[in-house]
């Protein structure tokens, strides 16, 4: 009776290129993203250095373009990969759909600050005085400099609403914004959305960027960025030793899903399934994941439930896997619970972490850590945890270090673990 | 099989009050909480009122003891969600870890769905650092910034607005560690956080929800951005009369502040924890997306497609037809190119009952909350079911075509919808029980 749900399209915009396949020969060939930030002028920041999208304009995937202008990079991001992911379904030009069962599930991010007018609103606003805002001010100044097209479209509801005029959804249409689970999420939950019957076709994924000012300002005051200025290619150090913080990314991934049944029936490839999803919250504290991983290792337990899947099937595991002291620590302990419960480590798979090469695109990364396991299952082949140099003692498990590899890949997993304690796990499987 | 569930607890947090014992009968009695901005100096926004919260909220009274020093690093939106779970979980009768008692249920089984909007930082906070980073002219120095200045700010600012942090501090709270997601679509956030929650409890991955959604817009960055979408009445000088659903004199809507958390459980756990009687039960759910290309979609279709697709795919999830909806609790912002949509999409679903059906709007009371609204909605809903009695119409002496039912028939079955800025539609039907 329960519906088995497959993936038919994808599609990624990132910092290693702006098409499947250019980006996942780049993954395997271990090259890195990241560079000095150009967006802004980063050059006393305490992080000078990120993994931005370049050279991309939206309009070159888009077919309805004037619906486009002038929206946030988080939008323009999910319509190019959008547009591959609808393609590689084979939807572009398909009248086969019902509109209203065509949904969408995204896990995006809000659109980057208006960084400059909005300083200046709040610099004119300044009462020196009162040490306040005076509203006055502040409004006469918003209202001279802020332009009301790009503070809407920084509603983090705005690349869903893009993506619905592109492609004419009008079914069930969600965003969450689960800081860097909310893609996985948006997957999970598009996928129980067409196991309950409610669409037929789900478009989901995530785009983010906190590449502005005052997203980087956000991140450094929490320490959580590595402070590598001199060497930005080999900063980003998931699983190392000498790990020091994640460096940030920004980007967006998109799949098309549907129920196996439905692609069947419109003669669709389906890709790779989406077998199994588990979501818990950690519960603790808001700064800090639980010490033991007790969320991280429940959600992927759930995942393989659902999945049918008993741990020793998995064959990979893309990891979270942030680059930062305490997520690679308590993601190994809590893979170790779920995976190695008698302590041999050998029953572990191995496990990469692609943010060593893409950085960390935020509420993006969980669905190109999906696609990852779609490719790898695709082609029998583990992408690296790049800059893997120094093996910290602490975490013996196997993460693939510095080069990809061939494997015999049929079933996968997937974390994504959030700001808050928020963990979300796929499994993912050859149909 | 889907499992029953129940509405077994609501905590509105809203311009009329804290908790439903305070909100209802000021609700039920017609009064408006819409008055000048206090906030700040709205003067000169082009929208200078609002429906805030009561003077005196502090979410201090909300939290254990032992929370209170994490209360530092919430955004007034958190602080809404924060009290609102609490003041639901007590009117549920529910125990969780917050009250130091034996939990009602093992907190892997609860789950946490809370809908919130784009948090603006706090404008005094974050600009009395930036104006540490100004050159000799004034203009911003971001080289400056980009090393001391940022020091400025305690080193937990960021935490403050993320979206998410609503629903983390209420897992941490209450110690809900199932499932728990933070939907973010404006006006429908609420409503969708209210099915993601239903639908958890039917599959049987929970036993008990708390959802909802909240939102506080009175920050100027925020209200500017709410004055953005070109929305809001023009009616300064009369706050009481400015929000006019459905009414031909309608202007627009007004800014509130303010959301809810319900708590759903599934009929039988429920029916074994507790004596008492729940609010309703929930029948279908059902979500949708307007397209409206002329608008970029954030206006919906004079059509009312939008919400009509949500509000078919509840009645249809609940296994009924329209005719058995005996009043309506729609988004009905006072806007009336909104309320145009919102009443057409109701013409297409009830056809001619919809002279009988009452449609009853919260926000010329509330105003419209954004991530807060449908959790509001959903609210009133559920107690009106329980009290068998709808609100008060307020300022709707002129109704629009269709919009002058005021009396059911009889109150079965309650349906409520949201028309969100961005096209997310949602719609949900409860029942008496």
């Amino acid at each position: 009776m329960s519906q088995r749900i497959v993936i038919t399209g994808m599609g990624w915009i990132t910092p290693l290129g702006h098409d499947l396949e250019t980006v996942w020969a780049a993954l395997l060939s271990g090259a890195s993203g990241v560079d000095k930030t150009t967006r802004f002028d980063a050059s006393t920041f305490p992080t000078t250095f990120c993994a931005e999208v370049k050279g991309y304009d939206h309009n070159d995937y888009v077919s309805k373009k004037e619906l486009h202008e002038g929206v946030g990079l988080n939008t323009s991001f999910a319509l190019g990969a959008a547009a591959q992911a609808w393609k590689m379904a084979g939807l572009d030009g398909f009248d086969g759909l019902d509109s209203s069962r065509l949904g969408i599930y995204l896990g995006s991010g809000e659109g980057s600050l208006d960084f400059d007018n909005y300083v200046a609103a709040n610099l004119a606003g300044w009462s020196a005085d009162d040490r306040a805002i005076d509203g006055k001010a502040w409004a006469a100044q918003a209202h001279s400099c802020l332009k009301p097209m790009v503070e809407i479209e920084q509603e983090p509801n705005m690349p869903l609403t893009h993506l619905a005029l592109e492609f004419g959804a009008e079914g069930p249409a969600y965003n969450c914004l689960t800081a860097c689970a909310a893609s996985t999420q948006a997957i999970g939950e598009a996928s129980q959305i067409l196991r309950c019957g409610d669409a037929d076709v789900m478009i989901t994924g995530g785009a983010h960027t906190m590449i502005h000012p005052l997203g980087v300002t956000g991140f450094n005051r929490l320490t959580a960025l590595s402070n590598r200025n001199d060497t930005p290619q080999t900063a980003s150090r998931p699983f190392s030793a000498d790990r020091e913080g994640f460096v940030m990314g920004e980007g967006a991934g998109i799949l098309v899903l549907e129920t196996l049944e439905h692609a069947q029936a419109r003669g669709a490839a389906p890709i790779a399934e989406i077998a199994g999803y588990g979501s818990t919250a950690d519960a603790y504290r808001i700064t800090d994941i639980h010490p033991d991983g007790r969320g991280g290792a429940q959600a992927m337990r759930q995942a393989l439930e659902m999945a049918d899947t008993p741990p020793s099937a998995i064959d990979y595991i893309s990891a979270h896997g942030t680059g930062t002291k305490e997520n690679d620590s308590i993601e190994t302990k809590a893979i170790r619970a779920v995976f190695c419960p008698d302590g041999d480590i050998a029953s572990a798979p191995p496990i990469s972490s692609v943010k060593s090469m893409l950085g960390h695109l935020i509420a993006a990364a969980g669905v190109c850590e999906a696609i990852v396991c779609a490719l790898a299952i695709r082609d029998g082949r583990l992408p690296p945890t790049i800059n893997y140099q120094t093996p910290d003692p602490a975490l013996d498990l196997d993460y693939v270090p510095n080069d990809a590899r061939d494997a015999a890949v049929n079933t996968c997993l997937s974390n994504s673990f959030g700001f808050g304690g928020q963990n979300d796990t796929l499994v993912i499987k050859r149909v | 099989m889907k499992r029953d569930v129940y509405i077994t607890g609501v905590g509105p947090v809203c311009g009329l009050g804290l908790g439903i014992d305070s909100v209802w009968p000021k609700l039920a009695a017609g009064e408006i909480a819409i008055a000048p901005v206090r906030a700040f100096d709205a003067s000169r926004f082009g929208s200078s009122i609002a429906a805030e919260l009561p003077e005196g909220f502090k979410v201090r009274d909300f939290v254990p003891k032992t929370y209170r020093k994490a209360t530092k690093v919430m955004a007034r939106d958190i602080e809404i969600a924060v009290a609102a779970a609490d003041l639901a979980a007590k009117d549920a009768g529910l125990s969780t870890a917050a009250g130091g008692e034996e939990p009602s249920y093992d907190p892997a089984r609860v789950g946490c769905h809370i809908g919130a909007g784009l948090i603006a930082a706090d404008t005094d906070e974050l600009t009395a650092a930036l104006v540490k980073s100004q050159k000799d002219d004034g203009s911003f120095d971001i080289h400056h910034w980009g090393g001391e200045g940022m020091t400025n700010l305690t080193p937990l600012w960021l935490l403050k607005y993320l979206p998410n942090m609503l629903a983390c501090h209420v897992t941490i709270v209450h110690d809900l560690q199932g499932p728990s997601n933070t939907i973010t679509c404006a006006e429908a956030s609420g409503g969708l956080s209210f099915g993601e929650s239903l639908r958890v409890i039917q599959r049987g991955q929970a036993d008990a929800c708390f959802c909802g959604g909240a939102e506080s817009n009175l920050n100027p960055m925020s209200f500017i951005r709410q004055v953005f979408t070109e929305r809001l009445s023009k009616r300064n000088d009369d706050p009481a009369n400015a929000v006019r659903p459905f009414d031909q004199s309608a202007d627009g809507t007004v800014i509130g502040e303010g959301g809810g958390i319900l708590v759903l459980e599934s009929a039988e756990t429920f029916e074994k924890r507790s004596g008492s009687n729940a609010y309703a039960k929930v029948l279908g759910f059902g979500a949708s997306q307007s397209l409206n290309p002329a608008s970029r979609s954030q206006k919906p279709a004079e059509s009312g497609r939008g919400p009509m697709l949500a509000i078919k795919s509840a009645l249809r999830d609940a296994g009924l037809e329209a005719g058995a909806i005996d009043a309506v609790i729609p988004f009905g912002c006072g806007h009336p190119e909104w309320d145009a949509a919102d009443a057409a999409a109701l013409k297409a679903v009830l056809g001619e009952r919809i002279a009988r059906v009452p449609v009853i709007s919260t926000k010329a009371a509330l105003g419209n909350c954004s991530a807060g609204a449908g959790a509001l909605d959903l609210t009133i809903a559920a107690k009106a079911l329980k009290e068998q009695a709808l609100p008060k119409i307020t300022n709707r002496d002129t109704p629009i075509d269709g919009m002058s039912a005021t009396e059911p028939a009889k109150l079965e079955k309650l349906l409520v919808f949201t028309t969100g800025f961005g096209g997310q539609n949602t719609a949900a039907i409860l029942e008496r029980v």
